[in-house]
């Protein structure tokens, strides 16, 4: 009797050049043939959507047409790691970034880095609001030797492309060209909706230093000396990107 | 084996979509609980949560796992099942239900049902995995009835036969999914009826009715697609009733999850639901 393992059912799923295994029948015990590629259409078609969704900028970039090529390619090569369709893509910026017939289009990674990022805001943990109380009558001794801890659904995605201006110009209608400089993106979600912030370069040093667990001192130095610590601070603090101060 | 602190009410239910939320909310008659895909629920937190939170004060809530990969040759995912226990801890909800089918092999995993041979070898698999889940989760589980659009030669078991074994081996309940049952027999040239005949009913803790597409094998014979992308087909209604009559009232619920309609479209099939429920009490 011709077994099937799972190894050999699979292996056709991913690559219809793969011959459809000897044991599938239909129930008259000729060759599966189209009832096995209904399987395949099934996975193909399923990761594809799921990167549509997950993607639509990035979609809405290539195309349709070549996106669906791209995210073919792709999802050939790296499916899913586990069920949590929700994370899905985490290797598709870097895909995208390799893949010679894409270099023409040198953001597109980046693109994709923010809308994993947004995907991830979005699916965080809850944080309950910060009182900025805190920040009262502290010595700068005390504040500077604090941690300004973030909220899990704060991300920043760094670019050396205007990101934000593309991002916008892909996904809305009516959305101004962008133009040269480089972006950087500060994600808050205040309540279930994740809102994106330009950055500038020192701004997002500081983020980026307390994301990685520096004090408050430590981050001001990573900011440099251009940076703007009560804009910044404000924008934090109304955006909810604070969980708290830890003293 | 396992106390159940509730059960999945016998009316009509439907698989829940994020956009229906506020309709759900203000109109909801004639649905009365709701089921959801386990794995949409877990992240960590945001609106999935908070809205499951929220319709669970209201409703009865299935959880329908799509991605345990019970009939999977490898041993279960450990994480998987961790969040799952996870989830089905801080919800306790009404029901959880499985599918007889693998979707992940080398830890990638598929986003399919996939079919499996029904051998001792993978009755036993199957059954093993399920005693885990049922200790894992503290509960009886549910498993359901795959579409089929092919067979494996090697098969030794019919899958009535199949599953009856599985829930007298390991206490579990079935799913029984009714346009599944006439999906598979259309495709392998059977009888729904002998199917109906042949199901262990008694065992059945929910019915599932969805729609299917139509299409054509290399042969020019009918291969129907379960799509889950329209109204449930009208022999398969008949089937349910056909059903209802030996079974009784059962929770039963519409399943819509590609080109999902309005919620007005999906209160109807749920009104038809519960016209085919009224007919068994009558
Ligand atoms: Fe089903």
């Amino acid at each position: 009797m011709i077994t099937v393992s799972q190894d050999a059912f699979r292996a056709g799923l991913l690559d219809a050049r793969v011959p459809v295994p000897e044991g599938l029948k239909d129930n008259e015990g000729r060759s599966a043939g189209r009832r096995y590629a209904v399987y395949r259409n099934n996975v193909a078609v399923s990761l594809r959507e799921a990167l549509e969704t997950g993607f639509p900028a990035v979609a809405s970039l290539l195309g349709k047409e070549n996106f669906a090529m791209v995210a073919g390619h792709f999802l050939r090569q790296s499916p899913p790691a586990s069920p949590l369709m929700m994370h899905y893509g985490e290797g598709f910026p870097a895909f995208l970034e390799a893949a010679e017939p894409l270099a023409h289009i040198p953001y597109l990674g980046d693109i994709a880095r923010l809308e994993l990022a947004q995907r991830a805001s979005y699916h965080a943990a809850d944080c309950p609001a910060f009182d900025p109380a805190v920040f009262q009558d502290l010595s700068d001794e005390t504040l500077m030797a604090g941690y300004l801890v973030l909220a899990p659904a704060t991300k920043l995605v760094k670019s050396r492309w205007p990101m934000l201006s593309i991002y916008r110009y892909a996904t809305q209608p009516g959305a101004a060209k962008p133009g040269a400089a480089p972006e950087n993106v500060l994600i808050t979600r205040p309540e279930f909706d994740p809102v994106l912030h330009p950055l500038d370069a020192a701004a997002a040093g500081f983020v980026q230093a307390c994301l990685s667990g520096a004090n408050f001192g430590a981050a001001l130095e990573a900011a440099g000396p251009d940076f703007d610590l009560p804009n910044t601070l404000s924008l934090l603090l109304s955006s909810g990107a604070i969980a708290q101060l830890k003293l | 084996m396992f106390d159940q602190t509730q059960s999945l009410p016998p009316l009509p239910g439907v698989g829940y979509k994020p956009q229906h939320y506020s309709d759900i909310l203000e109109n909801t008659a004639p649905v009365g609980w709701l089921e959801v895909h386990a794995e949409n629920y877990m992240g960590d937190g945001g609106r999935p949560l908070a809205q499951l939170r929220a319709l669970s004060e209201q409703f009865p809530i299935s959880v329908h796992g799509v991605g345990l990969s019970i009939g999977g040759e490898g041993r279960l995912d450990p994480d998987h099942l961790e969040r799952l226990k996870q989830l089905v801890g801080w919800l306790d909800p009404a029901s959880f239900s499985e599918h007889l089918a693998w979707s992940t092999h080398d830890s990638h995993f598929l986003n399919d049902l996939l079919p499996l041979p029904y051998t001792d070898q993978t009755l036993a698999r199957v059954c093993e995995h399920i005693d885990e889940v049922q200790t894992a989760l503290g509960r009886r589980m549910l498993l359901e009835n795959p579409s089929s659009y092919l067979a494996f030669a090697e098969s030794t078991w019919a899958e009535t036969d199949f599953l009856t074994e599985v829930t007298r081996r390991t206490g579990c309940g079935l799913l029984l999914d009714v346009n599944n049952v006439f999906v598979s027999a259309t495709n392998l040239g059977y009888s729904p009826q002998a199917y109906i005949d042949a199901f262990p009913l008694d065992a059945v803790g929910e019915l599932h009715l969805g729609g299917h597409d139509e299409d054509e094998d290399d042969h020019g014979m009918p291969l129907l697609i379960d799509s889950h992308g329209r109204e449930v087909a009208d022999p398969v209604w008949g089937l349910l009733d056909l059903v209802l009559e030996r079974s009784g009232p059962k929770p039963l619920l519409i399943e819509w999850d590609t080109d999902v309609p309005d919620w007005s479209v999906l209160r109807d099939e749920a009104r038809r639901a519960e016209a085919a429920l009224a007919r068994v009490h009558a």
